[in-house]
This record gives structure tokens, C-alpha cells and sequence, in this order.
């Protein structure tokens, strides 16, 4: 995917005794999009803050293209940030705001003026340049916190969950802006979320998160996909988790009933951990189905239904465009790609700590 | 939102406060503006409002203007920096602190004033406290500073807070933009943190500039007879002299000063936001 640019060295954070982040690892390559997902308190804005410089870690270096910028103060730094409220400068106009930085780097008057046009076409904001910034909605606000922040040329443009204050019509329009910006910039952003939505569509890679651990990182595909454990599985989208037995390599016992996988290397007669996503779930005539269920509750959702469906004593959330209605008796039939094998975790902490192998 | 559906009720309610409004601001303001502007004989004149021109006068108020520049000023050096250390607090250890910056005005301003008294006499405590270690007595009292001590000490509360609730208002993540876009400590405090706090040192500013301008107490117990203040003046013509028609010119005079420190306040106020 290209060169290391920033490299996180067994970071450690603490406030007042307790643990945010605890040995953390993290390389982030250069020109990816790069997203900190996960729940509030998982660690992934102190993270952030950790890479902008606004936070000491107490222990851990931070590798910046190849120099330790462990200690270096937030003005020093080649990367710019773009905050959650906008933390726009309110006394100032749009364009002052958008000039501050390179002021700050006495680049000459004509400069400045090119940049602000570049910045404030590349945000389609033109003409906007004398407004203040509480008059703006919070779009575009968020997009004048975005132009102050590139026009300084940053390798790396952070966002700590930028869309967060927006209505979801407005913060659907933004992720494919931010996504195009990303491309016509060609400089790495490292986007912190706890929607796991925004993460899917826009990111290159995506870092899970919980308890100052990392969880799983990989593409959103992987992610999506090939959850490792049930913390992801369960963050990310809805999923039915089964406790089950591994037969064998490639053959799983599931509430009873033997399916084929493709997983190997679990063990024969091991309890695991299986993930089946809703959309994965085919219902099916009670004769050819390998489990057999009664629909319990049925919701339309637009794009497909929403079924509950109990089998042996369990629901199973299945969605499906075919409609069953309550009180189906229905055959239930998964493919063996679509079923995910996870290890069991030992305890609680195992469950946090259980890292990409 | 509207509080009130229809106007009749809201006008009822305010007729308390309207009533109030009238006898005590309107109707004292226009006592002072027809005394003013007339003398014994009922005539109009602007002989009360010229004599501030005269020698005696002139310096008592180019005094009072002085004392209260430098107490004004002395209340926002020793403010600004406490309302900055107070807002990088943590809230319940800030909230602590403040109170106890509140705390002295539940005491009578009067007896505060006088404390100072015992405390800056000649054969007052302090004195007393050096001559026993054998060092120099200090003269303070009945003097410019003694009267600035005064003012400083009772109008330091009215600087502290509204700078302290400006401060406290400026999000922390926008100090953090300007350094995370090449801003040092001393650049971000000019060009970020002194412009958003610019409200509350205009508010400040007036609320410690007006009483020490206008004040007659804090100047009659700590400047003794020696040290006359405009609003010493006024006060001696209502009640020693019974010369009401001077004493209102005179007021009018301080007003218009009063009225201009709100001119300026108002105009920073919009250049600060705009």
C-alpha cells in the first residue's frame, strides 16, 4: 500500500488512574484513508490527539515519516486537524479564517489570496469569503474548518468525527465530498468515527477499536466480512452471533444442525464463536433448508424486510427482499462462505486484547 | 419563542417595572437635567454645567479621571491573568475560587472601606506590625493610592467575572485549532484568545471604570479631607452646601464621561465581532 508515515510505538495514555489506551500499535501508510472506528471511550480520539500533539502519551514514541515527534508541540507539526465543533475562529471572516495559517508562515499577500480561492472552490464554498462564520450552517462551516485546514499543505489532514453535529442527509453528501477531496489532495487522512457507516464508505483501511485496544484492522471488505471476534462482528453492522461447535476443518455444528464452512484450523469438537450476517441468512421450503424456523416478527426497512426467525430456541435476525410473513414455517440455509468462524474468547480481557495475528 | 400569546398580557405584566422605571429613573434624570440647567431664579443657565471649567473643579475631575484610569487598569492586570488561570481549571476547583473572590462582597461595602482605614492609618495595624519588627512605616493613607487600594479592592470582583465567563466560554479546541495551524503560545493569546475575551474586558472595564469614577465614599474615608474627587464635590453641594443647581450640572458633566466610556465600549464591542 506504500511506506510507513506515521508509526505509533507502544503508546500508553492514563487519566486519573484509568487506562485509555494501553500499548498501542498503529502504522498508518502513507496517501490512505485511514479510519479510527469504534464505541466512546474505545481510545480512538485520544489517539488522535495523540498524532496532533494536543496529548502527551505516557509512555510510546510517535514516528512521523521517520522522526520521533513524541514531544514536538502542535504548531510544529506537519499535519493539520480538522475538530469536531468546526472550532472555527468566530471574531474573524471566512476568508481570515482560512488565511490564519499562512499568515502565521508570512506567505506573501498574493499567495494567501490564491490559496483562499483554491480552498474555498475545492469545498464549493466560492464567494463566500467575507461571510462570517456564525452565519453559515453547519455544512459549511464544516467545510471552512476543512479549507483552513488544507490550505496549509498538511501530509496528513486528521478529523475527529467531523460529520458528527450534521443531519444524515448532510453527513451523506459529506462522505463522498470527503472522499473526492481526499483524492484531489493526495495526502493521507486519518478519520475518527463511531459511525460505522461513515467508516465503510469512505475508508481504505479501518482500525477497530475498544477499551484502548485495537480490535481488527484491515480493509472494510475484511472488516465487513471477516470479523475476528464478536466485538467487531456486533460493531460493525447487525450480525447474528451463534455459540457453536467445530466439528472439524471445514464443517461446524450450529444449533444443532451440521453446516459446511470453508474455515480450518480451529480443532475438531472445539467451541467457537459464528457470525452470520442478517443478508446472508437464505430463507428457504421447511424441506430444503438445513435448520428449520417459524417467523416471529416481520418489519419492512426499504431496501429489504427484517425477519426474526426462531429456530431451536434462538432468533435469528434475517434480512431478505423475499417476504415471509409471521407464522411461516421456513427452511433456513446459509452458504459455507458466508459463515464466519471465531475463537471463543477466554475471559473479558481476552476479548479486548485478542489483536490481528 | 413568544412568552406570551397576546401583547395585553405581556404590557400588564411589564406595568410594574414601567411604573418603577418611571419614578425613579426618568423622573430623578429630569430633576437632575432641570436643576442643571437652571439657577435659583428658575432661568435657564449653563453656568453649573461651565463651572466645571474652573480651576478647583477642573482638577478635582482630571483627579477622579486619573484615579479611576489607574484603578481600572491596576483591576485588569490582576484579573486577566487569574480569569485565564480560573478557566484552565478544572470546574469544581475554579467555581471554589471564585466564591472567594465573591465572598468579601457580602460584606458591607462601607465597612470593607473602613477596614482599610484601621489598617493604612498612621498608628494603624499595619504600622504597628512593622514598627515592631523595627521597619519603616508606610504613609499611605489620605493619599492617590490609598484611594486606588480602595477601588481596586472593591471593584476587582466586577473585572474578574465577566473576563473570567468570556475565557471560560472560548472552546478549548479552537485555542487547539490555532496551534495545530503554526501558532505559538504568544500568537494564539493575541490573535485568538485576547480578541474572544475582548466582550468581557469591555464589561469589565465599565463596570470598575464607572463606580471608580463617580465614587465619594471610598475617596472621603481612605483620601481624608486632603483629596477631593469629583463625586466628593457633587456630594458636598446637595449635602453641605444645598447648591442643588451645581451639584446636577456637575452630575451632568460626569454623565457625559460615563456616556462616552459606553460609546467606546459599544464600538470595540462591533469591531471586535464583525
Amino acid at each position: 500500500m506504500g511506506k510507513d508515515l506515521i508509526t505509533l510505538r507502544n503508546i500508553c495514555k492514563a487519566y486519573d488512574g484509568t487506562t485509555i489506551l494501553d500499548d498501542l500499535n498503529l502504522s498508518i501508510y502513507e496517501n490512505s484513508f485511514v479510519t479510527l472506528l469504534g464505541p466512546s471511550g474505545c481510545g480512538k480520539t485520544t489517539t488522535l490527539r495523540i498524532i496532533g500533539g494536543f496529548e502527551k502519551p505516557d509512555k510510546g514514541q510517535v514516528i512521523f515519516d521517520g522522526q520521533d515527534i513524541t514531544d514536538l508541540a502542535p504548531n510544529k507539526r506537519q499535519l493539520n486537524t480538522v475538530f469536531q465543533k468546526y472550532a472555527l475562529f468566530t471574531h474573524m471572516s471566512v476568508a481570515e479564517n482560512i488565511a490564519f495559517g499562512l499568515k502565521i508562515k508570512n506567505k506573501s499577500d498574493s499567495y494567501i489570496k490564491d490559496k483562499i480561492r483554491y480552498a474555498l472552490k475545492l469545498v464549493n464554498l466560492e464567494g463566500y469569503e467575507n461571510r462570517s462564520p456564525e452565519s453559515l450552517s453547519g455544512g459549511q462551516q464544516q467545510r471552512i474548518a476543512i479549507a483552513r485546514a488544507i490550505v496549509n499543505e498538511p501530509k496528513v489532514l486528521l478529523l475527529d468525527e467531523p460529520l458528527g453535529a450534521l443531519d444524515l442527509k448532510m453527513r451523506q453528501d459529506m462522505q463522498y465530498e470527503l472522499k473526492r477531496l481526499k483524492e484531489e489532495l493526495g495526502i493521507t487522512f486519518i478519520y475518527v468515527t463511531h459511525d460505522q457507516e461513515e467508516a465503510l464508505t469512505m475508508s481504505d483501511h479501518i482500525v477497530v477499536m475498544n477499551q484502548g485496544y485495537i480490535q481488527q484492522e484491515g480493509s472494510p471488505e475484511t472488516i465487513y466480512n471477516e470479523p475476528e471476534n464478536a466485538f467487531v462482528a456486533d460493531f460493525i453492522g447487525d450480525s447474528n452471533i451463534i455459540r457453536s461447535t467445530m466439528i472439524r476443518d471445514e464443517l461446524v455444528e450450529i444449533l444443532g444442525a451440521k453446516f459446511a464452512c470453508v474455515d480450518k484450523g480451529f480443532g475438531n469438537n472445539k467451541p467457537v464463536d459464528v457470525v452470520i450476517r442478517p443478508e446472508d441468512i437464505e430463507l428457504v421450503a421447511p424441506e430444503d433448508g438445513t435448520l428449520t424456523g417459524v417467523v416471529t416478527d416481520l418489519t419492512f426497512k426499504g431496501v429489504h424486510y427484517e425477519m426474526d426467525v426462531e429456530t431451536c430456541g434462538r432468533e435469528l435476525l434475517v434480512h431478505s427482499t423475499k417476504l415471509s410473513a409471521v407464522g411461516t414455517k421456513v427452511g433456513i440455509k446459509v452458504d459455507p462462505f458466508n459463515i464466519q468462524i471465531m475463537n471463543v474468547p477466554v475471559s473479558e480481557d481476552e476479548e479486548a486484547i485478542s489483536e490481528t495475528v | 419563542m413568544k412568552l406570551f400569546k397576546n401583547k395585553s398580557t405581556a404590557g400588564l405584566l411589564s406595568t410594574p417595572y414601567m411604573a418603577w422605571a418611571l419614578i425613579f429613573i426618568l423622573v430623578p434624570l429630569g430633576m437632575v437635567f432641570y436643576y442643571g440647567l437652571t439657577n435659583d431664579n428658575g432661568s435657564f443657565t449653563l453656568d453649573n454645567i461651565t463651572t466645571i471649567a474652573k480651576p478647583g473643579y477642573l482638577k478635582a475631575l482630571v483627579r477622579s479621571l486619573r484615579l479611576a484610569v489607574i484603578s481600572t487598569l491596576v483591576c485588569f492586570i490582576l484579573a486577566y491573568p487569574l480569569g485565564m488561570i480560573l478557566s484552565s481549571m478544572k470546574l469544581s476547583k475554579n467555581t471554589y475560587i471564585v466564591t472567594l473572590f465573591i465572598l468579601p462582597m457580602w460584606m458591607n461595602f462601607l465597612l470593607r472601606t473602613l477596614t482599610w482605614m484601621t489598617l493604612l492609618e498612621g498608628k494603624g495595624v499595619i504600622n504597628t506590625i512593622l514598627e515592631f519588627f523595627h521597619l519603616p512605616t508606610i504613609n499611605v493613607i489620605n493619599t492617590g493610592a490609598a484611594i486606588v487600594l480602595g477601588m481596586v479592592y472593591n471593584f476587582l470582583p466586577f473585572m474578574i467575572l465577566p473576563i473570567y465567563n468570556s475565557l471560560n466560554k472560548i472552546d478549548e479546541n479552537v485555542i487547539n485549532a490555532a496551534r495545530d495551524l503554526g501558532a505559538n503560545t504568544l500568537q494564539t493569546f493575541l490573535k485568538i484568545t485576547l480578541p474572544l475575551s475582548l466582550p468581557g474586558i469591555l464589561s469589565g472595564i465599565t463596570m470598575v471604570f464607572i463606580p471608580a469614577l463617580t465614587t465619594f465614599a471610598i475617596s472621603t474615608m481612605l483620601g481624608g479631607s486632603k483629596i477631593l474627587l469629583i463625586g466628593n464635590i457633587i456630594e458636598q453641594e446637595f449635602t453641605q452646601l444645598y447648591d442643588w443647581h451645581l451639584g446636577s450640572g456637575l452630575s451632568i458633566v460626569l454623565m457625559v464621561f460615563i456616556i462616552l466610556n459606553m460609546i467606546i465600549e459599544t464600538v470595540f464591542d462591533k469591531g471586535g465581532n464583525a
